[in-house]
């Protein structure tokens, strides 16, 4: 396909979404405010606040306005100057409270990726070379374990065997000396060293999924006619695989990517709570909690906008790879 | 093997060179899925596991040796009691060593130690606390100690037996999936059929909605739900809500490939005759169109459901689940959150074992079912 079309593809699809994520967000607004009781009201049973301080803080908050008014103006400020309110709770804007977290989001879901792609491929690749081997049982029991693991379990139990071994590399992302300093190549092995069990647990289901996968395309294109001139042509079995077959069943595999994306943000959320990162997980939940509706909206708002960037990524990809696809 | 005999039959049929005849055997469908799925070893092996397990879910109190809210003050964080069957160099049946607390003379931490000069046998059919299953009311327990307590899985932060614990938070676990299957698999087809049918704008709103519903990452979503559940609520409410919102997050999916099934089947001839013959339009759907589907939606059913086990127990984990009194696997694992309890008291990580097993129980018959029907999914 030309690179025209495929821009005004992307352009399109950039377009499509401002309307689902003006319903998403509306939703998440909803829900939202379907939570009993309110931010303030923990304030009233605070014997040092009077119930017209609280009032006014209420006022001040904005809280008082009917919920369509709240909505459109915190709609507004974004679509404005890209304000996405104000956290009741950490007091300061909510874009300055989340800034960092959702770099550390993309980067930990970034390496989760890139190595479960890395150990599921060459997997999958194996496992369908030497069908029925040995590889292949150990492979596809560990793939059927992979999926059923929730991974908080997987972080759970890396945490509970690392301190049996007597280690206290666990949580947060650098060992305490290293919070704050520049990023020097200690920082960065003892980065690596907190970075493994995260990895792990968000990646394990991820890493089964495309390993069967992997497998199930490459058997059925070792099949193919082309597979077999090749062979018939006298090329060595290595160049077969990998240029040949390889090449053709790595394909479908990028739009699993793009539907395994829900399951790495989930992954982050759930196991940088555990583990004490600060991706956005511990801050959803808190804000959730706390009823701090500016930051649970706009968290719930940015997961949904990485998951459709995401797939957009995917589909372009797939089409930047694979010639053959079209768009109409 | 299923496959090979009909291959067979069929072969003598059409060639006509076999000097007997076999008799024309005519299998229905659903006998030809069941031949197939009885012959896939895992997918047996994971339904004898489900059926174990749902036995275990509905016996539980009987099983367990003590109720699940019993506090054993004197035995916290009491570790898992191996059971023995070698006493002093002599064999004698299976029993346990009673162990009693004690604070460590140097860290001042609480330990216990093994009693190994009375072993305490293990009995069948002990009385013990009363319970109530199926509707009967009993003291029998499958099996027990008579003097002291057999914590074979060890206590909690309460002192409650985690066995037990286990034992009966399987029924919350296990039919959260059910129930919850049966409420999305409700709206779904409702909801894809209409979408499905009538086409037209109406079908253009639901498919927005749905595309809305399924770009949202599950988890937070989840969270944002459980989060609107009051506190107050006692914990069976609080379980129909859980349910509830799982639901909500599950039922898109069906709808989206419900449509497309039905708009398939809508310009098949026999639908098209029902419309000629001026059948209402819910009874095209329910009695033509919906049972063709059946298969396809059995087989999705068992897929989807492991993810209402896996939901239910990340929610609870996280404090947004099922409330105490009630129990389950998730709510269990949540007590083992803390770095600190994890180095102490790993023990307290063996309900996610029963999580692993059911949920890989659930994909072996999962994928057996999808590849027995022969149906396309995911």
């Amino acid at each position: 396909m030309s690179g025209g079309s495929l821009i005004v593809y992307i352009i399109r699809r950039i377009l499509l979404m401002i309307p689902t994520l003006v319903i998403v967000s509306a939703l998440c607004f909803v829900v939202i405010q379907l939570q009993p009781g309110s931010f303030t009201d923990r304030y009233l049973e605070d014997p040092r606040m009077s119930p017209e301080t609280v009032a006014r803080l209420e006022r001040q908050l904005g809280l008082d306005r009917p919920a369509w008014e709240q909505y459109s103006r915190w709609l507004w400020g974004i679509v404005r100057h890209g304000d996405f309110g104000f956290s009741f709770f950490a007091n300061r804007p909510v874009s300055g409270l989340i800034g960092e977290q959702l770099m550390w989001t993309i980067i930990i879901s970034a390496l989760t990726m890139v190595t479960s792609w890395l150990l599921a491929v060459p997997l999958g690749i194996i496992t369908a070379v030497k069908r029925n081997g040995f590889t292949d049982a150990v492979a596809s029991i560990l793939g059927y374990i992979g999926l059923a693991v929730p991974n908080f379990l997987v972080a759970l139990l890396l945490v509970a065997l690392v301190l049996a071994l007597g280690g206290r590399q666990v949580g947060g992302l650098f060992s305490p000396e290293y919070i704050g300093q520049p990023w020097t190549w200690g920082k960065f092995l003892s980065f690596l060293n907190h970075m493994w069990i995260p990895i792990l647990a968000i990646g394990t289901s991820g890493v089964a999924v495309i390993m069967r996968q992997m497998r199930a395309n490459l058997l059925d294109v070792l099949h193919a006619d082309y597979v077999r001139t090749a062979r018939a042509k006298g090329l060595r079995e290595r160049i077969v695989i990998n240029r040949h077959a390889v090449r053709n069943a790595i394909n479908p595999l990028i739009s699993i990517a793009g539907l395994s994306l829900p399951e790495l943000i989930n992954g982050t959320i759930i196991v940088s709570i555990v583990l004490n990162l600060p991706a956005i997980g511990r801050l959803l939940y808190d804000s959730l909690l706390a009823q701090d509706q500016y930051v649970a909206m706009t968290l719930l708002l940015l997961t949904s906008l990485l998951l459709m960037v995401g797939n957009l990524l995917a589909d372009v990809t797939l089409a930047w790879v694979d010639p053959r696809i079209r768009y109409g | 093997m299923a496959d090979q005999v009909d291959v067979r039959v069929d072969a003598s049929h059409s060639t006509d060179n076999e000097t007997h005849t076999l008799a024309p055997v005519t299998r229905s469908p659903l006998q030809l899925a069941w031949r197939r799925f009885r012959g896939s070893s895992l997918g047996m092996t994971g339904a004898v596991i489900l059926v174990l397990l749902y036995l275990m879910a509905i016996l539980a109190p009987f099983l367990a040796p003590y109720n699940i809210t019993t506090q054993h003050s004197r035995f916290v964080h009491h570790p898992p009691q191996p059971i023995r069957v070698l006493h002093e160099g002599g064999l004698m049946r299976p029993f346990v060593y009673p162990m009693t607390q004690e604070r460590d003379p140097v860290t001042f931490q609480r330990i216990y130690v093994a009693d190994t000069t009375s072993p305490e046998p293990l009995r069948w059919f002990v009385r013990g606390e009363p319970y109530n299953v199926l509707g009967l009311t009993s003291t029998w327990h499958l099996f027990g100690v008579e003097e002291g307590f057999v914590f074979p899985l060890g206590t909690d932060r309460f002192g409650r037996d985690l066995l037990s614990r286990m034992l009966v938070g399987s029924q919350v676990s296990l039919s959260v999936g059910f129930v919850g299957i049966i409420i999305s698999f409700s709206i779904g087809i409702f909801v894809g059929g209409v979408s499905g049918y009538y086409g037209g704008l109406v079908d253009t709103l639901l498919q927005r909605l749905i595309e809305v519903m399924l770009s949202f990452p599950r988890l937070p979503i989840l969270l944002a739900l459980a989060s609107i559940i009051p506190a107050r609520w006692p914990s069976t409410w609080v379980y129909v809500a859980i349910v509830a919102v799982l639901s909500i997050i599950g039922w898109a999916s069906i709808a989206r490939v419900v449509r497309g099934q039905v708009l398939a089947a809508r310009e098949v001839d026999y639908v098209q005759a029902a419309r000629a013959m001026g059948l209402r339009n819910n009874r095209i759907i329910l009695r033509h169109i919906l049972p063709n589907l059946t298969s396809y939606l059995l087989v999705a059913a068992s897929i989807a459901l492991p993810g209402y086990i896996l939901g239910e127990s990340a929610l609870s984990f996280l404090g947004l689940g099922i409330k105490e009194p009630m129990t389950s696997w998730g709510l269990l694992l949540k007590d083992a959150q803390s770095f600190e309890a994890l180095r102490l008291y790993p023990w307290l990580l063996s309900p996610g074992v029963l999580i692993v097993v059911s949920v890989l129980a659930f994909n072996f018959v999962g994928d057996a079912l999808r590849d027995a029907a022969d149906v396309q999914t995911r």
